[in-house]
């Protein structure tokens, strides 16, 4: 039985190659859907519907498992203009995306200028500046609240050293967010530095040659060749490393808390305590939307940057 | 006056006029700079980890431990359960990890080999959940899980992240650069689609399975966000979410807090240096969290 089927397949699809109508549609309807269920329907079950869902919830004073829920409109988006807490979490999280991805993308792309090369050493160096893009945040907030504890931390320890009184930066409100800034720019420097490499690998070397030629200085070289010829590569970069950045929650949790007094508490941080401590879901489901909003809007840039490079 | 004498010699090796040595020393120091300020904390977070308290509120301008105390690794698993927690970071992680290969490559098989109807439709959802931010379907999924009583359980943890749209499309992007007629060849000696998947594409993509696998299996095992809105039961946490509720609340010992982070740590750490290169590749096509 089943060898004749084979060797049917085998002639629609070798000699007969349109095959007839009906038997290319019992072909087509079968395998494929089969093949992508079980990630359709996880990808369907809990992303897909959950957008919807949590637009929904967003219109209602949710509240888990109660029996009747109370409909509010577009009133939780009314009340978030009128929260000082969310335009706070907005401020802080504009705050530490912007500085945060300037500062990757500049001391990324020195740095990746700097190690260009094949060699051993260049390799080992890549390596040990990308080895904090592998550890959790968990971890790496962890060590560093440690070490900037003035009491404990190698960082106050060090102002000991030369007289000076350690500084408590994480419980000082305007230190505690560039604290934050800092170890999300040392933690993520090594990941902006990969991409880069990868960027600047693929320059043709003629336009180097070129350059060359023509007596150019390294930073002219930078500014008129390499920048413009990794115009893809930056863009990829800043876009993704702006909706990592949006997305901050596991420093503030780890380190601050979202204090002091609020100066640390990013947008995710401000949805976590609305919907999983004060059970303010649809509140908490608004303040996913405002952040999903943000994001589309930077990945339709990115979209269109790609769609630019492939026309290219 | 030395840099005069040098600099001839250095000039015929470099590409650019004014890459002259005081520049090169520069790039150095730059660059030597930034190799100790990102590997410093990991040195002062293990040598912290066998540090005693007084030893830290004594000495803490010292990196290295004046005299070295285990009582950190001893009661980070009389202080925690961090031998369940560990167990739970392996289990979270790594089902997690094996699901997503079978689903992801499955489905990327679909999207590379097969023709039917909507499967355009289907590769585009896919892309679509690509730019979702997970914090969006966050309370929606806990909702859901709330409902199906799978809060506190592993298939809570594990079913809504055992397929990762990022992971079916970089294996779609690799099965379709193998050569269309090695499945061909397959196909005319009579075997089934499920077979060449199986038999002929999965061990010609394992570069970008090994990619998928080592980058899911980071960022599960990092995650905090996940596995604190899922679990509540200390029993049930991983890792990074055990080690921030209990270091708020249970531990005021720094060495304790500071082996589990160095425990946690490992696996990734022994990963990171027996498969670098699939890290970097997968980090740096996906961008992580």
């Amino acid at each position: 039985m089943s060898t004749s089927t084979i060797s049917g397949a085998r002639v629609t699809s070798v000699t007969r190659a349109p095959g007839s109508p009906a038997r290319r549609r019992r072909k087509r309807w079968s395998p494929g859907l089969l093949f992508l269920a079980p990630s359709l329907l996880i990808l369907g079950v809990f992303v897909l519907w959950p957008i919807a869902q949590s637009f929904y919830y967003s219109l209602f004073d949710w509240t888990v498992g109660a029996d009747s829920q109370t409909w509010l409109g577009f009133g939780n988006y009314v009340a978030l203009t009128q929260d000082p807490h969310f335009w706070n979490a907005l401020g802080v999280t504009l705050i530490y995306s912007v500085v945060t991805v300037v500062l990757l993308v500049v001391l990324g792309l020195l740095v990746a200028l700097a190690l260009q090369g094949e060699g051993i050493i260049t390799r080992i160096v890549r390596s040990a500046l990308f080895f904090p893009t592998i550890v959790s945040l968990v971890s790496i907030g962890l060590v560093w609240k440690f070490l900037l504890d003035p009491q404990i931390g190698l960082v106050g320890g060090l102002f000991d050293l030369v007289g000076a009184k350690p500084i408590p930066f994480l419980t000082t409100p305007s230190l505690a967010l560039p604290s934050l800034i800092f170890v999300g720019v040392w933690k993520s420097v090594g990941f902006a530095m990969i991409i880069f490499v990868g960027g600047l690998k693929a320059v043709p070397p003629e336009r180097y040659e070129a350059a060359r030629l023509d007596g150019t200085s390294r930073v002219q070289t930078v500014w008129y060749i390499t920048l413009p010829s990794i115009r893809p590569t930056l863009l990829f970069a800043t876009l993704i490393l702006t909706i990592q950045s949006l997305q901050l929650f596991d420093l503030v949790y780890v380190m601050t808390g979202g204090g002091p007094l609020f100066a640390t508490d990013s947008l995710v941080n401000l949805l976590y305590r609305s919907g999983f401590v004060n059970y303010k879901t649809g509140y908490a489901a608004a303040i996913s939307w405002v952040l999903f909003v943000i994001v589309m809007i930077i990945s339709a840039i990115q979209l269109r940057v790609f769609r630019y490079d492939d026309v290219d | 006056m030395s840099t005069d004498r040098l600099a001839p010699a250095v000039l015929r090796r470099l590409p650019h006029p004014d890459g002259l040595l005081i520049n090169r020393i520069l790039v150095r120091v730059f660059i030597g700079v930034g190799v100790v300020l990102a590997l410093v904390p990991f040195v002062w977070m293990v040598s912290g980890s066998f540090r005693s308290e007084a030893d830290l509120f004594g000495n803490p301008s010292s990196l290295f431990p004046g005299s070295i105390t285990l009582h950190g690794y001893e009661s980070v698993w009389l202080q925690l359960p961090f031998l369940r927690l560990l167990l739970n970071s392996f289990v979270f992680a790594g089902v997690t990890t094996l699901l997503t290969l079978l689903f992801d490559s499955l489905s990327a098989y679909a999207l590379a080999r097969l023709r039917f109807r909507g499967r355009t439709l289907c590769f585009i959802l896919v892309l679509v959940t690509l730019m979702v931010p997970f914090q969006v379907t966050l309370i929606p999924v806990f909702i859901e899980l709330f409902h199906l009583g799978w809060l506190n359980t592993y298939q809570g943890l594990i079913v809504p992240r055992a397929t990762s749209a990022f992971g079916i499309f970089l294996l779609r992007q690799s099965f379709i650069s193998i050569p269309a007629e090695l499945d061909e060849a397959a196909r005319i000696d009579g075997a089934s689609h499920l077979r060449i998947y199986w038999s002929v594409i999965l061990p010609l993509a394992k570069p970008a399975l090994a990619t998928v696998a080592v980058l899911n299996f980071m960022n599960l095992w990092n995650d905090l966000l996940w596995p604190l809105v899922v679990t509540s039961d200390p029993n049930m946490l991983t890792l990074p979410a055990g080690l921030t509720l209990f270091g708020g609340a249970h531990v005021t010992d720094h060495a304790v807090l500071l082996a589990g982070a160095v425990i946690s740590l490992l696996p990734i750490a022994v990963a990171f240096f027996l498969a670098q290169k699939y890290f970097v590749a997968g980090v740096s096509t996906s961008g992580l969290k």
